[in-house]
């Protein structure tokens, strides 16, 4: 999956590339929303299934 | 000129038993390491005589002040790259092994990850059905109890300890703005009549102290623990606990690089007479990771105030500066030390133009913008507990579980290099020969620590291999020592000890 990721990744970057002339903030900026709209299609079979549940037993002892 | 910022990172993860009545965590982290090393290698006890962590920097010792540490009958292995990992109060903690430069240590850290995922593997098979372990790489349970995520830096003794405490602090308090690995709510007892849905870090929540030597309450910005683990006559190791636990290698990389430079330039006394000290650092750590904008000012001493962000640029000038006049060699690779102020000059850049463009190389941002969209779209609160479990699970070392594993993340370091740091130890420093040995030799050696290694070739007395000096052991100066030896005892005899 992580070699996945960074072909993603470089053909990405090919196309910033391409369209040099547009300045880069909002490239980027419009990049990464276009992902996370992506990522929030698919997020919610990941998350854990009882998030109430989860928060509450999750109690550690203290550490460092 | 500053000595070679030899470096490590400890961290302390988050574990949960879950399908278990009750989940001891004591329990669980043995199980879970045991898991681990028993699928590997033999297991390989630590050595605590060298261990003192009671003795502090300021030249006093608290007798008392801290109890034993009586954990020599819980699981504590030392791998073949080099590293600790160990059950350490009530958590499982890995510690990299000792690193000449900030990347290769990204790599060491990122390995830490992929073993606590292996165990959790391991383990699966060992307990009973319907149980499972989760692992978290953070620092709090979001109740108020916070596990550290340490950061080691080899530093020259005879640089007076004020002078690190003057000029590291405020690098410290201002440094999260890149660091941090974000929060959603506060911890502490009191915001000071301030809304923090969200915060830059982690860890601000829980420091009550400028200066110290505790750890586990009154949390001190700056830790005085002198422990070397080496000539204790030539280094100190300057001991972090302020950082959080990071997942991105970017994060990592600045988190390391910059502090390691911070700490050359008050080696080699370059802030001379610049003083950014803090009028209240304890009250400036907070503001700055409540701070979304980035705009508070923060009051110094000396007289008028200054931003996180407009303070981290005065120190990148000093650095840039510095690498001009000194070179950055005390940074490890050539290319390494350049990054640094490559990455340290462009994360300044964004976070003053566009830090939401950052998404994809600090935490912080990272999840934030996960999060926030998230309650976006689905029109929650602030408070709702579906944000504080996201917040849990940006964490979680597991791949198919983690949310971080689901962002498209800037990396560093190859998967391959990551896959090599988890059983091969760094060619550069003292690690190098431990680790060698334990690949080789596991079951001659009787104990390890990070300043010896003890043989016990059977009929002789134990033999004690002692590793003071950080940069030696390194593959350069014993390759061709081990490739002439056979066996243990051959090794030990043409070290003459």
């Amino acid at each position: 999956m992580a070699e996945r990721e960074q072909k993603k990744k470089q053909s990405t970057t090919r196309e910033e590339e391409v369209v040099e002339e547009t300045p880069e903030k909002s490239e980027k900026g419009e990049k990464l929303k276009a992902e996370l709209d992506e990522l929030l299609d698919e997020i919610d079979e990941v998350l854990e299934d009882n998030a109430e549940e989860f928060v509450r037993n999750y109690v550690q002892k203290g550490g460092q | 000129m500053a000595i070679q910022k030899v470096c490590g990172i400890e961290t302390e993860y988050g574990i949960l038993l879950r399908g278990s009545g009750d989940s001891n965590p004591i329990a669980a982290s043995s199980v879970l390491i045991n898991a681990y090393v028993a699928d590997l290698q033999r297991k390989v006890d630590w050595d605590f005589e060298d261990e003192s962590p009671g003795n502090d920097a300021r030249g006093f010792a608290r007798e008392g002040s801290m109890p034993p540490e009586v954990e020599t009958h819980l699981v504590n292995a030392v791998l073949t790259n080099g590293a600790r990992y160990y059950v350490d109060h009530a958590h499982p903690e890995y510690s990299t092994p000792e690193c000449a430069d900030p990347k290769q240590l990204v790599a060491y850290d990122k390995a830490g990850e992929r073993i606590l995922a292996r165990s959790i593997e391991a383990a699966a098979r060992t307990l009973p059905q319907g149980q499972g372990i989760v692992i978290l790489k953070n620092n709090s349970d979001r109740k108020g109890n916070s596990y550290g995520t340490h950061e080691n830096y080899l530093m020259d003794r005879a640089v007076p300890f004020a002078r690190i405490v003057q000029h590291v602090m405020p690098h410290f308090v201002t440094r999260q703005i890149y660091t941090g690995a974000g929060k959603v709510g506060s911890e502490a007892p009191s915001t000071g009549g301030v809304e923090v849905p969200f915060q830059l870090t982690q860890r601000a929540d829980f420091f009550e102290e400028e200066v110290g030597l505790e750890t586990t309450l009154k949390r001190p910005i700056v830790n005085t623990r002198d422990e070397p683990h080496a000539d204790a006559q030539k280094y100190r190791r300057l001991h972090v606990i302020v950082g959080d636990a990071n997942l991105s290698e970017v994060a990592t990389f600045l988190k390391v690089g910059v502090t390691a430079l911070v700490l050359a330039m008050i080696e080699d006394d370059w802030f001379r007479d610049r003083d950014f000290t803090l009028t209240a650092p304890v009250q400036a750590i907070r503001r700055v990771s409540y701070d979304m904008t980035l705009r508070q000012p923060l009051e110094l001493a000396a007289g008028g105030s200054m931003t996180a962000l407009e303070m981290q640029w005065e120190l990148f000038d000093l650095g840039r500066k510095y690498a001009e006049d000194r070179g950055l060699a005390c940074l490890g690779r050539e290319e390494s030390g350049a990054e640094v102020l490559r990455r340290w000059e462009s994360v300044l850049t964004g976070l003053e133009t566009e830090p939401e463009a950052l998404a994809d190389q600090l935490d912080w941002v990272a999840k934030y913008r996960l999060i926030d969209g998230y309650r976006v779209r689905h029109g929650l609160s602030w408070r709702d507990p579906k944000l504080a479990a996201m917040d849990l699970q940006y964490h979680d070392v597991r791949p198919e579980k983690s949310l971080f594993a689901k962002l498209d993340m800037e990396r560093l370091v190859t998967d391959a290099e990551v896959e090599r740091a988890v059983t091969e130890p760094p060619p550069d420093t003292r690690a190098y020969f431990r680790g060698r040995c334990l690949q080789r030799w596991s079951s001659a050696i009787a104990a390890a620590n990070w300043d010896s290694l003890v043989f016990d070739l059977g009929s002789d007395p134990l033999r004690r291999v002692p590793m003071m000096e950080p940069l030696r052991g390194t593959a350069s100066m014993v390759d061709t020592l081990f490739e002439g030896c056979s066996s243990p005892a051959e090794l030990l005899e043409r070290l003459g000890s």
